[in-house]
């Protein structure tokens, strides 16, 4: 089968190119967040073109050229773009050997190829690519029969190697979205209200404009920017219009103590989840199936979260002639284009993004919405670049956040201590409203909607699709005999959300992984030992078996207690990604409630091993994110506007806090090679509150779990 | 306004009261230094001031004339120091973005202390956030940058 990729975008040229100087540049519609997939992708070329991993170039996403490839999401990147590169790359090899065969008249068989010098054992002379090839055209069509170089012989995928631009990064010569400069630039920064919907009534910007090096207000509606010749100097300006700004604040929202309570009480649209996929039909019966002794319910939450991205969201646009350049940090180039167009009023060929490395996003930040902040200004300064530079509040603020959700879960034990039924119920706002292109009226772009002919913001609409957002690994791996897994999509969040890493999966994870637990010990069962009892799936019980080993798990039914625990969880990212295990060990203070981590195991199977240690940098650092969130993170709010601005008021974790991990990687040679970036998110939440439990014997089912939700539990909930 | 920069003398003219950071970023076209929240409280603006680590991105650069600040661009003038090196070896980073901010505090930490235990290496980075969660390298990094440093003496 063609891969989506390549059948969008079947040109070889478009995926790769053999240069005279010795080097070669792969061209990938994806991009760089920080999660390490430059370096995957060199490393899968050179290994099927045979060349040095250090002679390949990566370019990323850039919508006038190379291949079209939507959104970097959804740990999709190495299965869509790293399997078209990889046929690209053997269609490359196989067109580069037939010309080397005519030029060196010898039979294509004849030919062998090390660092892409190409030599006929036995016979003098040869060639290289790049003698043979530098700066032509293929000019064919990825036909997808090229041979591909079976996994027994490879010699670069698997091994470890050189993280592509380190020393850029360390040197500070990498160059981020925030980074850039251009001659002439001006430095923008963006006034808003108490929310993204609070309407500008009055502003006086006399002042603002007769300060030094400020050459622009531009106000459009409820938008408002200020361009200057300096960073500086636009921030000075910006603090200015704030002051003189008057706001009409959006209708009040909802107090957070009441969320919960308002989310259970809103009219959801309800689904049924049937092997992994909602079905638009009404909901089936509960029932309970014969030889029930016991059963057991619980009900798990998640607050908002933000990806509170380190470096707040920035772009930089330049309008020349009616030609729009925007260099974004965005996560679909293409995607983007045309939503920037359309709110712009322009033809979408008069627009060109090119990707520029930002800070990790996480998912959707305000990398967009900077964008068109960006757009928008140069819109108005034609013939100047402009950079817009986010400050921390405006990232804290007015970042989409991701949603609130409730879990309620039930299930049935039998005499033998055997699942007998499972039920799963997710609820929560939307995990997905990007700025795709959504027409004349209405926009996923903040600014879109602050502007005088303003356009609406998009509906959200459930998901449905295979682990859509809410219901993204509802449907657990077990095997259990019977199970009703429904999917409850709310519409109206007081905050906006979308996608942040893992969707639906960290709280539904986390929420099954940890009622597992619950029913272990009511079935008097080690929890280890009770997720192998119901588990068919090999690679599962694997590196189940794995995490266990390497921690050292000792089987027991009961709680340690004494304030030292260990816990465990396990998932399968969407039941298709990678597989991960995670153990951790932690203490919970007598005296502060506070919850230290101090070590953690991971195992993880994510088929073919392209880069070993890209690949354990994911699967640490996913953990050590959940840590955070699990331990600290929720986005605070009144009934006016969000109250977490800043590093003090939404607390993310720190380095005393991080413990030692070990990581250990089962190896899937032949394999398809999976996404790893969000397989740990949801088992280390579990893992830790099953460890509080082990360390206490108390239940924390509401995240995050801050030393206030542990002493509400001693206090009996 | 005159400031020494990586060993330069740099002559600017800007107000007085700007942030250092803008100074280095605008101005010198020293990009290392991130802004990060301009409150202090990421630490990805850190620079070496008089071979101490600071924050640069509320301190007016009128404050640091007279004194010898490092950036990360510095640090690597005659090659990448033993600091970077480690962390390169490490492959210490996802995005990157923190990554200067803590180098800069780690060389500060071990010009200091050149043995620094585990504890007292968190303790220096506490105030320096990562958001990849690549801590359990950059850690491993510092020890490493100590370990070799003291194997070249």
């Amino acid at each position: 089968m063609i891969p989506p990729s390549l059948q969008r975008n079947p040109e070889l040229d478009t995926w790769l190119a053999v240069n005279a100087d010795g080097t070669v540049t792969v061209f990938t519609g994806k991009v760089e967040l920080g999660q390490g997939i430059k370096t995957a992708l060199a490393r899968i070329a050179a290994e099927e073109l045979d060349v040095a991993p250090a002679r390949v170039r990566v370019r990323t996403a850039d919508t006038a050229s190379g291949p079209n490839e939507l959104y970097t999401v959804g740990s999709n990147s190495l299965e869509e773009s790293g399997t078209a590169l990889r046929l690209a790359a053997a269609e490359a090899r196989r067109a580069l050997l037939e010309t080397a065969a005519e030029e060196l008249g010898v039979h294509v068989d004849a030919l062998r190829v090390r660092d892409g010098a190409i030599s006929a054992p036995g016979r003098e002379g040869g060639t290289t690519y790049f003698a043979l090839f530098g700066g032509k055209r293929f000019a064919r069509k990825v036909s997808a029969d090229a041979p591909a170089k079976p996994a027994s012989e490879y010699r670069v995928l698997g091994r470890s190697g050189a993280r592509v631009g380190m020393e850029e990064l360390v040197s500070g010569r990498a160059v981020f979205a925030q980074d850039l400069r251009l001659p002439g630039m001006l430095h923008a920064r963006v006034v808003r209200g108490p929310t993204a919907r609070a309407r500008l009534v009055e502003l006086d910007d006399a002042e603002a404009r007769r300060l030094p090096g400020v050459v622009a207000v531009v106000r459009d509606g409820s938008f408002v920017a200020v361009a200057a010749e300096s960073a500086a100097q636009a921030d000075a300006a910006a603090a200015r219009l704030r002051k003189s700004a008057r706001w009409e604040p959006a209708p009040d929202g909802w107090p957070q103590d009441e969320l919960f309570a308002r989310m259970r009480a809103a009219e959801a649209k309800s689904y049924p989840v049937e092997n992994g996929v909602a079905v638009d039909a009404p909901l089936p019966p509960r029932v309970t199936p014969d030889g029930v002794v016991r059963s057991l319910r619980a009900t798990y939450t998640r607050p908002y979260q933000m990806h509170a991205s380190i470096g707040p969201s920035a772009a930089m646009a330049h309008e020349v002639a009616g030609a729009l350049t925007v260099w974004t940090h965005t996560q679909g180039v293409s995607v983007l284009r045309p939503a920037i167009a359309q709110a712009l009023a322009l033809p979408a060929e008069r627009v060109r993004l090119i990707h520029v490395e930002g800070p990790g996003c996480y998912g959707h930040n305000g990398a967009d919405d900077v964008a068109f902040d960006a757009a928008l200004v140069a819109h108005a300064l034609p013939g100047r670049p402009v950079h817009v530079q986010w400050s921390r509040e405006d990232e804290h603020a007015f970042e989409p956040y991701g949603t609130a959700m409730i879990v309620d879960l039930e299930a049935g034990l039998d005499a033998q201590g055997r699942v007998t039924d499972w039920c799963h119920e997710a609820r929560g706002f939307t995990h997905a409203l990007r700025a795709i292109p959504f027409g004349e009226r209405v926009s996923g772009l903040m600014a879109a909607w602050q502007r005088e002919r303003a356009m609406a913001p998009p509906s959200p609409r459930p998901m449905l699709v295979h682990h859509g957002g809410i219901h993204r690994n509802a449907d657990p791996l077990y095997a259990f005999p019977q199970r009703r897994i429904v999917k409850h999509f709310l519409a109206d969040s007081p905050l906006r959300t979308s996608a942040l890493r893992g969707l639906g999966a960290y709280a539904n994870v986390f929420a099954l992984e940890s009622f597992l637990d619950e029913v272990a010990h009511a079935a008097g069962a080690d929890p280890v030992e009770f997720r192998l009892r119901h588990l068919d799936d090999e690679r599962a019980r694997d590196v189940i078996g794995a995490a266990a080993a390497r921690f050292g798990w000792q089987p027991a039914t009961r709680p340690a207690g004494g304030g030292r625990g260990r816990g465990f969880a396990f998932a399968r990212y969407k039941n298709q990604k990678s597989w991960a295990a995670v153990a951790v060990e932690l203490t919970v203070d007598d005296a502060t409630a506070q919850i230290r981590l101090e070590r953690a195991v991971i195992a993880a199977d994510a088929g073919q091993i392209v880069d070993p240690d890209g690949l354990v940098n994911q699967l640490e650092g996913g953990l050590v994110q959940s840590a955070s969130w699990t331990l600290h993170e929720e986005v605070r709010f009144d009934r006016e506007r969000v109250t977490s601005l800043d590093w003090e008021t939404y607390p993310i974790l720190r380095f005393g806090e991080v413990p030692d991990i070990e990581t250990v990687l089962l190896d899937r040679p032949g394999e398809p090679w999976l996404g790893a970036g969000e397989a740990t998110q949801g088992p280390t939440a579990a893992a830790i509150g099953n460890a509080v439990f082990d360390a206490t014997g108390l239940r924390l089912r509401d995240l995050p779990f801050t030393p206030e939700r542990v002493r509400k539990a001693a206090a009996g909930g | 306004m005159k400031l020494r920069v990586n060993g330069e003398a740099r002559d600017v003219d800007v107000d007085p009261a700007t942030p250092l950071l803008w100074v280095l970023r605008d101005q010198l076209g020293l990009t290392g230094a991130k802004y990060g929240c301009g409150l202090e409280q990421c630490g990805a603006c850190a620079v070496l001031c008089d071979g101490k680590a600071v924050l640069s991105c509320s301190t007016a650069a009128a404050s640091f004339a007279g004194r010898e600040i490092t950036t990360v661009e510095g640090l690597a003038a005659g090659g990448l120091d033993f600091v970077q090196r480690a962390f390169v070896a490490e492959q210490a980073a996802q995005c990157g973005y923190c990554i200067p901010g803590i180098v800069i505090a780690a060389r500060a930490l071990l010009d200091a202390n050149p043995e620094p235990s585990d504890a007292q290496i968190r303790a220096a980075l506490d105030t320096h956030l990562c958001r990849c969660g690549t801590h359990p390298r950059i850690l491993r990094a510092v020890k490493r940058a100590a370990r070799e440093r003291a194997l070249a003496r």
